[in-house]
């Protein structure tokens, strides 16, 4: 069970606004974290909390297929992005690194800034506790729940390598 | 099948696929570049192998903030060079590069029907030869740099037909912008766009590379057009393997189909801070420009300099603006020495560089102050993309670039005397 306080943001957040490109001349997750989503939230990283959650409206993490957008995103301390929608590459970025998604319309609509959520990514159960209300998320494909089971692309990628499979 | 779905199924080894299949793709060329390639060697040491799948098959090119900008940049270059060498993967060194997209078209190393995956957004470009490429992180480049495979969904093709007859100044700029202001920034997530009719039939190479590079800005997975015979002819002296072409598969295979008369449409201007902010140029003329930028992955092609030095030859940049000109590769920049063009943008004022993606996501070469007004050839006009989140880019075609630099504000071409 995942729990903490919402940041909340609008729509289309971009890869430049997560992570801007000034800072990707290295790729150290802890100093990308120090810069995360600075260029919307000044104060973004001084104020997160670790398992806190970020919410926000339709397709999230556009623009770059930078993984250093999930990687200062999660080493930041979120647990879990909730949004109407993602952006694809982001989407399977974050999937393979281990950051969790989950899409919910209607969490987003009902969630405020600093609320605070409860998640069970078991079951893609979203509560909201401050307001009281419970959402479900989109389940996801059964390929990608084996790669988020497997504990992200690289465990998969090695369990497939281990078993011999048909790939080298 | 849609030509995505021909593509696909014949290079994951089955008859047929259908929209929303998880399958398995073999690439043809798997992309990297001094950002994304440093975190994927990084997790291809995790699996503890030796060897890459096929070292001709993976190719990485530093391009971003190449000339090494700093230290921190020059160390991850040195990552990827030290990498190359050590597995005699495809590299391109200062000197011989060029920006990824533009670059790998030009060399033949990626062809009509091909796979192609990279670990940069713009891998899209390639779908104007026909070939399926699109972007992914690099953790799926890194496993697929180990395996040889890479897991796809299927994408939904949505088609977009462009009929009648591009005016004046109107090119594939204006075109994606138009479709991307219609349709929004997610208006084609996880499809893949398919553009046709004879306004594509008579676009040439280059209007087609820069429509495909913007598929991504719709969020769209891929852009494609037909291998016709434009292409054929781009491909043949540059193809060193084989490569098949498909046909467009019928409409009703599609899951949307848009359909527009771009006869009568003006050069297009993106405002910030979204590509699909777009209006016509003449709705911008009161809007004071600091700088202009003509290059990068979208537009930094030989017609794309041809075309901003016709319409700077004989006027200087206005005072007090800067007008920087990229060369997309080593061999654009050779060709723009050979044809004049290099002189025309010096003799005009303008700074000319070496090959870089550079201000373009505001790496180098080009970086806005608080306040300051851009109006670029680029892919992106998102807050602080181009420098200080107090800074502003607004996104144009090569000769409307051209035609702000010289008026000091936004400016159709044709307002030059």
């Amino acid at each position: 069970m995942l729990t903490g306080k919402v940041f909340k943001y609008g729509a289309n957040v971009d890869t430049d606004a997560i992570i801007p490109a000034r800072y990707l001349n290295v790729s150290e997750p802890s100093e990308l974290a120090r810069h995360c989503m600075e260029d919307i939230d000044l104060d973004f990283a001084g104020r997160v909390k670790a398992g806190d959650i970020i919410v926000a409206e339709t397709n999230f993490g556009c623009g770059s297929s930078r993984e250093h957008a999930p990687i200062a995103i999660k080493a930041a301390g979120i647990s879990a992005v909730i949004a109407s929608s993602f952006a694809r590459i982001f989407f399977r970025n974050a999937i393979n690194i281990g950051l969790a998604l989950l899409e919910s319309p209607e969490a987003v609509v009902e969630t405020d800034e600093g609320d605070t959520l409860q998640i069970e990514l078991e079951t893609g159960v979203i509560k909201n506790v401050t307001k009281d209300k419970v959402f479900k998320s989109k389940p996801y494909p059964s390929f990608m729940a084996q790669i988020i089971a497997s504990g992200g692309l690289v465990e998969y990628t090695k369990c497939k390598l281990s078993q011999g499979a048909d790939l080298r | 099948m849609t030509l995505a779905e021909k593509i696909l199924s014949a290079r994951c080894g089955r008859d047929s696929v259908a929209p929303g299949d998880f399958i398995n793709v073999r690439p043809d060329m798997i992309l990297s570049n001094d950002i994304t390639a440093p975190i994927a060697i990084k997790e291809f040491r995790k699996l503890g192998l030796k060897k890459v799948f096929d070292a001709s098959k993976i190719v990485m090119i530093p391009d971003h903030f190449v000339p090494n900008k700093d230290i921190a940049s020059a160390e991850q270059v040195k990552i990827l060079r030290e990498f190359a060498l050590e597995q005699g993967i495809i590299f391109f060194e200062c000197g011989q590069m060029g920006i990824e997209h533009v670059l790998l078209p030009e060399q033949g190393l990626v062809l009509p029907g091909d796979v192609v995956i990279g670990a940069d957004s713009h891998t899209c470009t390639y779908g104007a030869l026909g070939a399926f490429a699109t972007g992914m992180g690099s953790t799926d480049i890194a496993m697929a740099m180990a395996t040889g495979e890479i897991w796809m969904k299927v994408p939904p093709t949505i088609r977009f037909i462009y009929h009648g007859q591009l005016p004046k100044w109107v090119g594939g700029k204006d075109l994606i912008l138009y479709t991307i202001g219609q349709i929004g920034v997610d208006g084609a997530l996880y499809a893949s766009m398919e553009f046709t009719g004879e306004v594509i039939d008579n676009l040439s190479m280059d209007g087609r590379f820069t429509m495909a590079n913007m598929a991504i800005e719709a969020g769209g997975k891929a852009g494609l057009c037909c291998t016709d015979d434009t292409a054929v002819k781009y491909v043949v002296p540059r193809a060193k393997r084989n490569w098949v072409s498909y046909e467009l598969g019928s409409a009703d295979e599609c899951a949307m189909v848009y359909e527009w008369d771009v006869t009568h449409i003006e050069p297009q201007v993106a405002a910030p801070h979204l590509p699909s902010n777009t209006k016509p140029v003449s709705a911008f003329r009161d809007v004071a420009i600091h700088q202009s930028v003509i290059g990068s992955c979208t537009n930094g092609r030989m017609e794309d300099l041809r075309l901003a030095a016709a319409v700077i030859k004989g006027h200087k940049v206005a005072p007090f603006v800067r007008c920087i000109v990229i060369p997309g590769s080593q061999q654009v920049y050779l060709e723009a020495m050979r044809e004049g063009l290099v002189e025309t943008f010096i003799n005009a004022g303008c700074a000319f560089s070496t090959p870089t993606c550079g201000p373009c996501l505001g790496g180098h070469m080009g970086i806005l102050a608080a306040g300051e007004r851009a109006i670029a050839t680029t892919n992106r006009n998102f807050v602080g993309r181009m420098g200080s989140t107090m800074s502003e880019v607004y996104l144009a075609n090569p000769a409307v670039a051209a035609a702000s630099a010289v008026m000091g504000r936004i400016a159709s071409p044709d307002e030059l005397a």
